[in-house]
């Protein structure tokens, strides 16, 4: 799956996002709960802002010297008896990780989650070189036997999907023939994955933080699948965005703590694992062959710009989770496997502005993102940013935009305009006004009416009250 | 063992340099004094007592089930855990804590499995088809209630992994406040030019999801219940 999903515009995706009504009350409960536990976390462990402000230390200190970091990371991975793969681009990725596969004579490929692997397609490009590849996560099985349904949560894939929706897919496709109870269906995900993982030649996973000291990779996981797919198949890869690596074991700490309480709010996930090579010498598990690939695609371009904290990213989706966009119109409305505010500012960063050019502008700017940050990445300020650069140097704007933005600056910088404009609103809007709100707005209104009310504009002016008032006072 | 192999590295890392505006950086980078430490305060001056209330308290968020034992009564409420869960077959660490901690006779049952000790080194299969898998703690995390294994030789990856359920057996004397506490160690043995050991678990509870409309389920690829047993060791 690349990492632009579909062909539909922005506005078609929104407006399918915003009809799905099942959909939009799963986000809006996940949101919620992920939220809440993530407020509680933090509450338990105190110095929240000092944590943010250590991990903001770490995480600028270790992207100033990723060169030297990346070159330790790989001294120490050769030395341990693993290999190296430094790839530029996702067709460098994918053609050496197909060459380790068609060189082990690979049948069943078992993948835990990794979302730069799905950023770089790389599950297709094996497909291509004739291995069966089997994810593993619960949640991306449920995608990947839905006909590869895109996720929509960089930490819950399947948020989108309902348990009833599930249960009858696990019926369609795999003979399943029990309830929607999500006990059930783990159940049988666990029983079905189980004889896979014995039979997988290639266990390939992503990597949460690699440890440059040691040449180590952790992987953050609940369900147990990364460890089963670095334990039983005799050949490991594992892949990871150039920028996920901390200098030592004593910041993976501190990093690791940040992203299991911002994700999903526990103080540890159920297993936090430490990788260093293959196995060693009277070792009777672990993978024989150990490959590390580190891929850029697209992001060095990023290094020494504007935007550089947006690789500071922990992958935690503590900003998606707070967003009032997302949680409206849902992952799949941003095309891109990475939604939300660092979705919005990642994607143009890695893929250019033609195809996403709409995303800097699924924001209310509200900063609640930019708050929720644990490494403190200023996302609103990034989203500015690029809708600055949408605007002045890429003249791609769209008419309405710029007018939009023209018009309130006019207006609003003269107040006998903005005094006209107001007075006018209760008068234009009225034949659309039924008992106080608005269901059918016109033009821009549409697309938010058709899911919501809008309040109609009040009869009385704040203006004209406050000057009343103020007479009434004197 | 044999040295790997790297490949596009010096093209990959003058570009990133030259993005970063300045020469390679190949020596003297050390991480800086951060200006903020706030895990070192974290329960710095407890006791193991007061560790140990931590610990348990955690334990019912992350639905373990905590046993304490004297080293005399370890066995016995081995097997009343055992009994819990109706196991039978057991796969365990071949390590000689189970001698010092009076698990000798234990060991010695016909229905136990010690890592490494499978015909063909078939130790997979027999420990994938274990109802029980049984290992000590190397360090335990009273705040996340963590066990910690270092994993390698006759400590295989797997028994904590494959069988249906996982006991951890807790010496006192292996807890620490926190993560914080573990990773220094692990930094010092790099830096006095040791290799880290080749899998490292932190482990806290039984594997879970909650990727299904976020309900969350205890059991999924990994062991589907644990149980942590508190030796006194002290």
């Amino acid at each position: 799956m690349p990492m632009k999903i579909g062909d539909h515009s922005f506005d078609q995706r929104v407006s399918k996002g915003l009809g799905e009504t099942h959909m939009r009350e799963t986000v809006r409960s996940a949101q919620g709960r992920l939220h809440t536990n993530k407020s509680k976390a933090e509450e338990d462990l105190g110095n929240w802002e000092d944590w943010r402000t250590l991990s903001e230390e770490i995480r600028s200190h270790t992207l100033e010297n990723l060169d030297y970091y990346l070159e330790q990371l790989s001294d120490n991975v050769i030395k341990n008896g693993g290999h190296v793969f430094f790839a530029e681009t996702a067709e460098e990725a994918n053609q050496y990780v197909k060459e380790v596969a068609v060189k082990k004579e690979a049948k069943k490929i078992i993948k835990s989650k990794s979302m730069v692997t799905e950023e770089i397609s790389m599950n297709e490009a094996l497909e291509r070189a004739g291995a069966e590849v089997i994810e593993s996560d619960l949640g991306e099985y449920i995608l990947q036997i839905d006909d590869h349904d895109p996720p929509s949560h960089i930490v819950a894939p399947a948020l989108h999907k309902n348990k009833e929706q599930i249960r009858e897919t696990f019926e369609r496709l795999k003979g399943y023939d029990k309830t929607s109870k999500p006990e059930e269906l783990t159940q049988f995900a666990r029983e079905q994955l189980r004889q896979e993982f014995l039979e997988a030649d290639i266990g390939i996973t992503g990597c949460n933080f690699a440890v440059a000291e040691s040449g180590s990779v952790s992987l953050v996981t609940n369900e147990g699948n990364a460890r089963l797919a670095t334990t039983i198949p005799k050949t490991q890869i594992s892949v990871m965005g150039m920028e996920r690596i901390v200098p030592t074991w004593e910041e993976l700490d501190v990093m690791v703590s940040m992203l299991c309480r911002s994700a999903v709010g526990q103080k540890l996930t159920s297993y936090v694992t430490g990788l260093s090579g293959p196995r060693e010498e009277g070792d009777l598990d672990g993978p024989e062959e150990f490959h590390l690939v580190i891929v850029d695609n697209g992001r060095s371009n990023i290094l020494g710009t504007a935007f550089q904290s947006a690789l500071h990213c922990i992958r935690c989706a503590a900003c998606i989770n707070v967003c009032p966009v997302y949680r409206h119109v849902g992952g799949h409305s941003y095309g891109s496997i990475y939604p939300g505010p660092i979705g919005a500012v990642l994607s143009p960063l890695l893929e250019g502005y033609d195809d996403h050019k709409d995303l800097p502008y699924a924001s209310s700017l509200c900063a609640a993102c930019t708050d929720a940050c644990p490494v403190k990445i200023p996302l609103h300020e990034h989203l500015i940013e690029h809708r600055r650069i949408i605007a002045e140097e890429e003249k791609k704007t769209t008419r309405g935009e710029t007018y939009a933005m023209k018009g309130f600056s006019v207006t609003s910088s003269s107040p006998r305009l903005f005094d006209m404009a107001t007075r006018a609103a209760p008068i234009m809007s009225s034949p659309f006004t039924k008992e106080g709100t608005i269901d059918k707005g016109p033009g821009p209104l549409k697309g938010w009416t058709d899911v919501r009310s809008f309040p109609a504009p009040e009869k009385e002016r704040f203006r004209d009250w406050f000057k009343s008032r103020k007479k009434e006072d004197s | 063992m044999a040295q790997g192999t790297v490949q596009n590295r010096e093209s990959f890392l003058n570009n990133i340099a030259e993005k970063l505006g300045r020469e390679r950086r190949r020596s003297s980078v050390e991480p800086p004094t951060y200006t903020k430490q706030p895990q070192w305060d974290i329960m710095v001056d407890y006791t193991t007592e007061q560790l140990v209330d931590v610990l348990k308290e955690q334990c019912t968020a992350i639905h373990t089930d905590v046993k304490e034992a004297t080293i005399d009564e370890l066995p016995a409420v081995i097997d009343d855990v055992m009994k819990e869960y109706g196991a039978e077959k057991a796969a365990v660490w071949d390590d000689l804590r189970f001698a010092e901690f009076g698990l000798t006779s234990f060991m010695e049952r016909p229905d136990i499995n010690i890592w490494g000790s499978a015909p063909d080194e078939d130790d997979i299969k027999i420990t994938e088809q274990a109802d029980v898998g049984i290992t000590f703690s190397d360090y335990t995390l009273a705040e996340s209630g963590t066990v910690v294994l270092m994993n390698g030789g006759g400590k295989g990856q797997s028994v904590s992994l494959l069988p249906t359920y996982y006991i951890a057996l807790i010496p006192l004397s292996t807890i620490v406040p926190r993560m914080s506490q573990v990773t220094r160690k692990i930094h010092e043995e790099v830096q006095a030019g040791r290799r880290t050991p080749s899998c490292i678990n932190f482990i806290s509870g039984p594997s879970n999801s909650a990727d299904i409309e976020l309900n969350l389920v205890v059991g999924v690829h990994g062991p589907v219940k644990a149980s942590y047993i508190l030796i006194d060791d002290l």
